[in-house]
């Protein structure tokens, strides 16, 4: 492999790795307020298909992202009114959201099957753009590419630095604590699973509008779900979800590369390196039951009911 | 009508799994059912299928009543799905991937007064038929073309899963751009996946960056052509007219069209005179097209297409004929044989000049 390869598979690596990114950062920040949300998948698919009608119906494709992203937020209210407020089983009702958005997405999309948009253009960062190898790997994509990094350190700066963070995490790891002192849990729940779905949404809108510019149905194609693997992976932290995300993108083109290159290795192998990663991390963190408590927002995936104390 | 295709579907879902189905027409004739291994929305394998039940449905009008199940995942669920389509009374049930063959062996056992139509496969029986089409004869030319066209000598070839048809279509694409460019390299890369067009994007990226300008897939959606257009390179499209993703990339489109042969079925059927056989049908037939061949080709390269495709379409050129050796050195095609098509379900090696091992 020569130098120009190896950059032009980092710069592919960043591209594949985003829409995961960008859905892990949602959900990290769901998780973190103690809300599993498994319908990534079905909210993706949401988003990809509205964000493509919306794009292609004003030929402008930034009308497509924000459409993404309320029907994603949107997507994930009607998860949220379900589990907050009617108590409803959130790994069911994740699943059941997944079914729905892909039957739906499909549904809705039908007409536009067939078309493409212009999407948005890879924009060059000047100054940036020119460094050697490392511009070319980073600062050569689109905006969406862009907003993923600034997303990320805002994300990370939020949850680790700021009192929203803590808010977050004491209603995460004890909500019956955070409502004793004062702070609305089912309101910072909502705003967290909203937050995700947006996100979520936005990870779908640059599926159909910049990695492959079209709807098809179930375009997605499990990604939601590798994004849910991904925040494991990360042990529920914003820096390593980045690394994650484009370790997870690479090594889903690398056995495309490998194979081009003539490397004789079988591509199911290589395939599944992302989801054995996973499974070692969570090997690894489940063996220490200690850590797992402290890694794990303590009560995820339990419902909320403020009358009753736990 | 859509609203109700949907809540049959809906109905349907938790029974298939994540399959959905859809009712064509509500009167009470003659029943045809079909399984696709893709949505109809793939523009590209299914989406044909779905075009041939669709003119043979408009063909027979209110004498047919067809249903469809899409998305059916190979394997367990495809059993389900085939057997739940021959309890609600259809007389024939086309099955249209190689990976329904086992299941549609088991179930035509259970309802012997059925009778089934496998795409692609081998294994027949007194109520199973089989179809494929001569696909190879499109990837030949598809390979003149991408030879003639290409600057770097470097073809990009995706391919879903090593199964004979797969492979069969790499040799005939190989031996046609050969034939017109000496110096040919073919670069393979499997998505191990017939449609996610995520994966096929990143596949065709893949090829390009190691030099392919020109992209032939063996997958279903159009994203590799997108992908070509946007840096530049052409593309050959797969399955279905796919000129209109990427007008600028695209040579042209290797068409399925197999509504003569479900019309032509379906008849024998009504008629009593179905008997099992194994049908293939390419150019000479009409089941395969070339379409939507590019205007802004050189004139050489456009001649040169039209003159292979109708060499092959009269039987001038056998693209399986002999001698030809496999990439091991060994005489796989003696000469003055042509490959039988039965033989041709079984092809198992590259060409000689290809520099891959088949994948096992």
């Amino acid at each position: 492999m020569d130098a120009d390869l190896i950059v032009l598979v980092l710069f592919a690596a960043i591209k594949t790795g985003t829409p995961l990114l960008l859905i892990a950062l949602g959900e990290v920040i769901c998780e973190k307020s103690g809300i599993l949300n498994l319908g990534q998948e079905g909210m993706m698919l949401m988003g990809a298909v509205v964000g493509f009608i919306a794009a292609y119906s004003t030929g402008n494709a930034g009308f497509g992202v924000l459409a993404a992203m309320l029907m994603g937020s949107f997507m994930s209210l009607i998860f949220g009114v379900l589990v907050l407020h009617l108590g409803a089983n959130q790994v069911a009702t994740g699943l059941a959201l997944t079914i729905f958005g892909t039957g739906l997405s499909a549904f809705i999309g039908s007409d536009f099957v067939g078309h493409t948009v212009q999407g948005f253009q890879p924009i060059a960062i000047p100054l940036l753009s020119k460094i050697p190898y490392l511009g070319e790997i980073l600062f050569n994509h689109d905006i969406l590419v862009y907003l993923s990094f600034v997303l990320a350190v805002i994300i990370a700066y939020v949850a680790n630095k700021t009192r929203i963070g803590l808010v977050l995490k004491a209603v995460g790891e004890n909500p019956h604590a955070a409502n004793a002192i004062g702070i609305k849990v089912l309101r910072v729940r909502y705003l967290a699973i909203m937050f995700g779905g947006a996100m979520t949404g936005l990870a779908g809108s640059y599926m159909s509008l910049v990695y492959t510019p079209m709807w098809a149905e179930n375009m997605t194609a499990g990604r939601g779900w590798i994004a849910l693997a991904l925040v494991v992976f990360a042990s529920w932290r914003v820096g390593r979800i980045m690394l994650g995300a484009y370790l997870f993108g690479f090594a889903s083109i690398m056995h495309l590369v490998l194979q081009g290159l003539g490397v004789d290795i079988s591509s199911n192998l290589l395939a599944m390196m992302p989801y054995v990663a996973t499974v070692i991390v969570m090997v690894i963190i489940s063996a220490d039951q200690f850590k797992e408590k402290l890694l794990a927002p303590r009560s995820l995936g339990k419902p909320f009911d403020p009358r009753h104390m736990a | 009508m859509r609203i109700k295709s949907l809540l049959v579907g809906l109905g349907l879902l938790v029974g298939f799994g994540m399959a959905g189905v859809s009712t064509a027409q509500a009167e009470e004739p003659f029943k045809v059912g079909f399984v696709y291994v893709g949505p109809i929305g793939d523009l590209g394998w299914s989406y044909e299928h779905d075009r041939g039940r669709l003119a043979m449905q408009k063909y027979f009008g209110d004498k047919v009543k067809t249903t469809f199940v899409q998305n059916v995942s190979e394997g367990a669920d495809a059993e389900r799905v085939i057997t739940q389509l021959a309890k609600a009374g259809n007389k024939v049930i086309f099955t249209t991937s190689f990976g329904f063959m086992n299941p549609t062996v088991k179930v035509a056992k259970r309802f012997p007064n059925v009778i089934f139509e496998h795409a692609t496969g081998y294994k027949r029986s007194k109520n199973i038929g089989t179809y494929a089409l001569r696909t190879y004869e499109g990837r030949y030319v598809s390979g003149v073309a991408a030879g003639l066209m290409t600057k770097t000598n470097t073809i990009g070839y995706i391919g879903a899963f090593p199964i004979p048809e797969v492979i069969r279509d790499i040799d005939a694409t190989y031996m046609g751009a050969k034939s017109v460019n000496p110096n040919i390299k073919l670069k393979i890369v499997w998505a191990n996946t017939w449609y996610d067009p995520g994966k096929e994007t990143d596949a065709a990226n893949a090829l390009m960056d190691q030099g392919a300008d020109v992209l032939i897939q063996h997958t279903d959606s159009p994203a590799p052509l997108i992908a070509a257009q946007k840096r530049g390179v052409r593309a050959i499209g797969q399955a279905s007219d796919m000129s209109k993703f990427a007008p600028k990339a695209q040579i042209f489109s290797v068409r399925d069209h197999w509504a003569p042969y479900y019309i032509k079925t379906v008849q024998q059927v009504m008629d009593g005179t179905w008997k099992s056989q194994d049908f293939w049908g390419g150019f000479h037939e009409d089941m395969l097209q070339l379409a939507s061949i590019n205007p802004n080709l050189p004139k050489s390269v456009r001649a040169k297409i039209d003159e292979t495709y109708l060499a092959i379409k009269t039987g001038k050129l056998k693209p399986f004929e002999g001698p030809i050796k496999d990439n091991t050195g060994k005489i796989v095609v003696p000469a003055g044989h042509t490959l039988t098509d039965k033989e041709l379900a079984k092809v198992h090696w590259y060409v000689d000049g290809i520099t891959d091992k088949v994948p096992n």
